[in-house]
């Protein structure tokens, strides 16, 4: 897009002072998150697992899927497998680390996917109203009105389960959510006058749409992603403890508690440690939604 | 109760902590009130007048901390008070009535509930006696029919009338002290003048003090016996309200009146004066005069370098003013209109007719049997604005003003008739339809200073914008237009910077100017650009229009409520009720006898901060009826005050030509004429 293009020229001289700028803003930005605790408890949280994911290959104690049949006959945490190791004598840590990547890729992308698709249904319902409304709206309903886990597992199913095809999912059914915070937010811009100034310099409903709209509903949005990544991590485990989550062998959290909850009673640890990696990273992006909505509203 | 006045507020310090930093927001203030007494604040918006309010019944806030002095009420303490003793004090000795009333009213109680609630808490009165109390507080305040009244939702009343059960509820236990804040400000004109003589009368025969806050002087004279001006959380002047008005001593009070047009007065007579730059933070205080910044007669040193004490006027005692020059400043006089200059120049040929336009609405059906009779909103409407003057519209809200702006400006098409600017019909075309050279022809400013500029994009990106859609400009070859254009309207070309959250309300109407200016229209539309916005700042882009219309030959069309304004800006004035042009003509004739009916009403009704005429003369009564239900003959006539009988409610009333002035009425005009006085006498003498 040319527009923010334009709008840098004119609000600086050289680019390097409007990286300056740039730059301070974000700072500023991250002092702001700084000031409320949720929000820091759960970037914490969040960057801990990245930097967990990114360095896998350097920190993991043993490849994800190396069998230890040393370890098979004393499964518990020890002092070679801290968090003890499975039923096939795979390492636990090492299974968690590298089984946080796919989530950490999968769970982010199919947020975004839902917002783009979201966004842009909820912009048109908003804006258009009548009978474009109307079609959006119910079809909304109607993917909602489905119990969603039915949903994936048909769908999944028949298409076999990879990992795009889990994105495409986890888009498809979250989209109309987003789709109708949006809507509802468009119809109440919609009537700003910044929009009325913008028909009459005859921009295109696209550009009022994207350019003017848009950018004023991104509070409540982003608040809204943070928590929808949460829940796909969730369903994303959820799927995984079907049996319809990745394809094994590779470390899914999901998949590690259903090949050992059946053994809960003798070994916990086995599906206690990943259970424990799920809701970790879903507290964090919850409380980082928290955050942001407290430090919005405060605004 | 102990002698002495009823409230006593001493060196009262006032803090918000705010993320900068703890900001002073009232460094000290005194000021008594005697029972029975009306006291008037004064002062531009971030003056911290509502804050006193607020801090004498302790409703601060978690950020707002009393600091310092005192606040004596009846004798009592109350910066120290506990909440049970706040309790009792609360809606029981002090009432409060707040701008807007559907904040104050419980929308899913009847009013008549809300009205027996205080004294059944408060003083143990049985149900049926308050309900009698009730009854008798909704005649009070002129309430038509107040056992039907007393069933009703606060949404089934109308703006004026949810004002007066507010006022009703305050009133109803009998309270020594009645803060009042900006309670008529969202109100309409004649409705507004009927709320501020009701408060005069019920004040008269109730005994309770007022301590009335507003920005409106007019309103104030109507109401107060004392003024207090406040500036920066100071009391800059106090005193009797004629001294105030007749003799202000300080520069800031002078500022007020001379930037607040009059009905006497127009742009080629007297024209208005701004005070100069705008509130300064309260983080940031200099040891002097806070007012020092603006003032025009500053003397660096003796103004800045330490506090300034209050001292009393001399010859009147009871007149106090905080500036160390006031006794060295010349005696001031009221802007005046008697060197009329009369504006040369011939007719000029029309640049918009508006001919035979009617607009209806099809409203959304309710349910499946809803009726679904379109509502009206102008009818038949003719008008014209000749190129390089100022057609103004006035009304109350809900007269179509704004709807003809709308389908002026393409955002609506018209029903019926139509609109031609310069000489090309438009009024079927909507925006997207007309051509580039249309667009650019007509711009529009928009009421609401905070809903103008996107609040996602800077100033310049704004301006940018409309320079490359309108004018075709190049993207990287802007920064020099927006340059020029934000000169134009007075602001600082590092403005473009900015987002419109670090602008004031008027540098963020001035940037809407400028985008308005982009194109180089021939015709600007202002739909209210200067109601949202304090006197001072209002004079200021008032100024500024009537500067770019010289300087470019822009064609104004100028919607607006408020007639000062219009008298002050207009060359041509149409006066609407209900949709329809009651009366139209050059603003001299419009402004002097014979008036129509409603146009006296709407005249009479202005609030004038001049003690000497602060009466409204014509009250209206009734509601303005909805637009779905029209009389069949003239619109005015439920409310006229000069009905002469059937021939107003069955027939529509025949537009009488007196040269080119129109007025719409059953009345002919000489018999107008020596029925009316004149309500704007030009002023001859300055006093």
């Amino acid at each position: 897009m040319s527009t923010p293009i334009a709008a840098g020229t004119l609000s600086a001289s050289s680019p390097a002072a409007s990286r300056g700028r740039t730059l301070r803003r974000w700072r500023r930005r991250i002092a702001l998150l700084g000031e409320s605790t949720p929000a820091t408890v759960g970037i914490v949280l969040i960057l801990a697992w990245v930097a967990l994911a990114l360095l896998a290959p350097l920190i993991a104690p043993y490849p994800p899927n190396a069998n230890d049949m040393a370890a098979l006959a004393h499964t518990t945490p020890s002092r070679a497998h801290w968090l003890g190791a499975d039923h096939l004598g795979r390492d636990i840590l090492s299974r968690i680390l590298w089984g946080a990547r796919p989530v950490l890729v999968i769970a982010p992308l199919a947020v975004l996917g839902a917002a783009v698709l979201g966004s842009l249904l909820g912009l048109a319902a908003g804006y258009y109203g009548r009978w474009i409304d109307l079609v959006i709206t119910r079809a909304c309903d109607i993917v909602l009105s489905f119990p969603v886990i039915i949903l994936y597992m048909i769908i999944l199913a028949h298409f076999g389960s990879s990992a795009w095809n889990i994105i495409g999912v986890l888009t498809l059914t979250k989209a109309p959510i987003i789709a109708r915070i949006v809507r509802g937010m468009t119809l109440d811009l919609r009537e700003r006058e910044y929009v009325a100034a913008a028909k009459m310099r005859g921009e295109s409903a696209l550009y009022i749409m994207l350019v003017e709209i848009l950018p004023n509903a991104r509070g409540p949005l982003v608040v809204d992603m943070c928590l929808r990544t949460g829940y796909n991590v969730i369903i994303i485990g959820a799927l995984g403890f079907l049996g319809i989550g990745l394809p094994p062998p590779d470390p899914d959290w999901g998949g590690m508690v259903k090949d050992t909850y059946g053994m809960m009673m003798v070994w916990p640890h086995m599906a206690l440690f990943p259970c424990a990696a799920i809701s970790s990273l879903v507290v964090g992006f919850n409380l980082l939604a928290v955050g942001l909505r407290e430090l919005g509203l405060r605004d | 109760m102990t002698d002495g006045p009823l409230l006593d507020v001493r060196d009262l310090r006032i803090a918000y902590t705010t993320r900068a930093g703890e900001a002073v927001v009232v460094p000290g203030v005194s000021f008594q009130l005697n029972a029975g007494e009306a006291l008037g604040l004064v002062g531009e918006s971030g003056c911290g007048k509502s804050t006193v309010a607020l801090s004498i019944v302790r409703y601060l806030g978690r950020a707002g901390r009393i600091t310092g002095g005192s606040i004596r009420f009846e004798g009592r303490e109350l910066t120290t008070l506990d909440e049970t003793g706040l309790r009792a004090i609360r809606g029981r000795r002090i009432a409060m009535v707040y701008q807007d009333p559907m904040a104050s009213l419980n929308p899913v109680m009847t009013v008549g509930h809300q009205l027996m609630e205080a004294p059944m808490t408060h003083e143990g009165v049985s149900a049926s006696a308050a309900r009698a109390r009730a009854l008798a507080m909704l005649a009070e305040v002129k309430l038509a029919d107040p056992a039907a009244v007393m069933d009703r939702y606060p949404h089934q009343l109308s703006g004026g009338q949810q004002q007066r059960i507010v006022i009703a509820m305050a009133l109803i236990t009998g309270p020594a002290l009645l803060i009042m804040d900006e309670p008529t400000t969202g109100l309409d004109v004649t409705v507004e003048a009927a709320v501020l003589d009701l408060v005069r009368e019920l004040r008269s025969r109730h005994h309770s003090a007022i301590l009335f806050i507003s920005h409106n002087l007019g309103s104030v004279v109507r109401v107060c016996d004392r003024v207090a001006v406040m500036y920066r959380g100071e009391l800059v002047e106090d005193g009797p309200v004629r001294r105030i008005f007749t003799n202000p001593r300080h520069p800031y009070t002078r500022g007020l009146l001379d930037c607040l047009p009059t009905l006497g007065s127009d742009k080629r007579q007297a024209p208005l004066v701004p005070i100069a730059g705008q509130v300064e933070s309260a983080l940031i205080r200099s040891p002097g005069c806070g007012f020092a910044g603006r003032c025009a007669h500053v003397e660096i040193g003796r103004c800045t370098s330490r506090p300034i004490p209050s001292a009393t006027v001399r010859e009147e005692p009871d007149h106090h003013v905080a500036c160390v020059r006031a006794d060295e400043l010349a005696r001031w006089t009221r802007r005046s209109g008697a060197d009329i200059a009369h504006e040369a120049g011939g007719p000029r040929e029309p640049m918009v007719v508006i001919h035979h336009l009617t607009k209806t609405y099809e409203p959304r059906r309710r349910g499946f049997r809803g009726s679904r009779a379109p509502v009206r909103a102008v009818f038949d409407v003719d008008l014209a604005a000749a190129r390089g003057r100022t057609l103004a519209i006035v009304g109350e809200s809900g007269c179509g003003k704004s709807t003809i702006a709308k389908v002026l400006s393409g955002l609506e098409v018209a029903t019926a008739g139509g609109v031609t600017l310069d000489g090309v019909e438009v009024g079927a075309l909507a925006v997207d339809a007309r051509s580039p050279a249309l667009k650019r022809k007509l711009q529009m400013v928009f009421q609401n200073p905070d809903s103008t500029l996107n609040p996602s994009h800077t100033v310049g990106y704004a301006i940018g914008r409309a320079l490359r859609r309108l004018q075709g400009r190049a993207p990287g070859d802007l920064t020099g237009g927006v340059a020029r254009l934000l000169e134009v309207v007075k602001l600082s070309p590092a403005m473009a910077a900015r987002k419109p959250r670090h602008l004031s309300g008027g540098e963020k109407q001035r940037a809407a100017i400028a985008r308005a200016l982009a194109s180089d229209p021939d015709v600007i539309v202002a739909d209210e650009p200067v109601s949202a916005l304090d006197v001072s700042v209002q004079a200021a882009i008032v100024n500024l229009l009537t500067e770019i219309q010289a300087a470019h030959g822009t064609t104004l069309v100028f919607i607006s409520h408020d007639l000062a304004v219009v008298r002050y800006l207009a060359d041509t004035v149409a006066v609407m009720y209900l949709g329809t042009v009651a009366e139209l003509g050059p603003v001299e004739r419009v402004f002097t006898p014979p008036y129509h009916p409603y146009t006296e009403a709407l005249l009479s009704a202005v609030p004038v901060p001049d003690p000497d005429r602060a009466v409204a003369r014509i009250l209206l009564e009734g509601r303005v009826p909805s637009a779905g239900e029209i009389p069949p003959g003239c619109p005015f006539a439920t409310r006229c005050p000069r009905r002469i009988g059937a021939i107003c409610d069955e027939t529509p009333p025949p537009v009488q030509r007196f040269g080119d002035h129109r007025i719409a009425c059953h009345i002919p005009g000489d018999e107008l004429r020596r029925l009316q006085t004149d309500l704007v006498e030009p002023r001859t003498t300055g006093r």
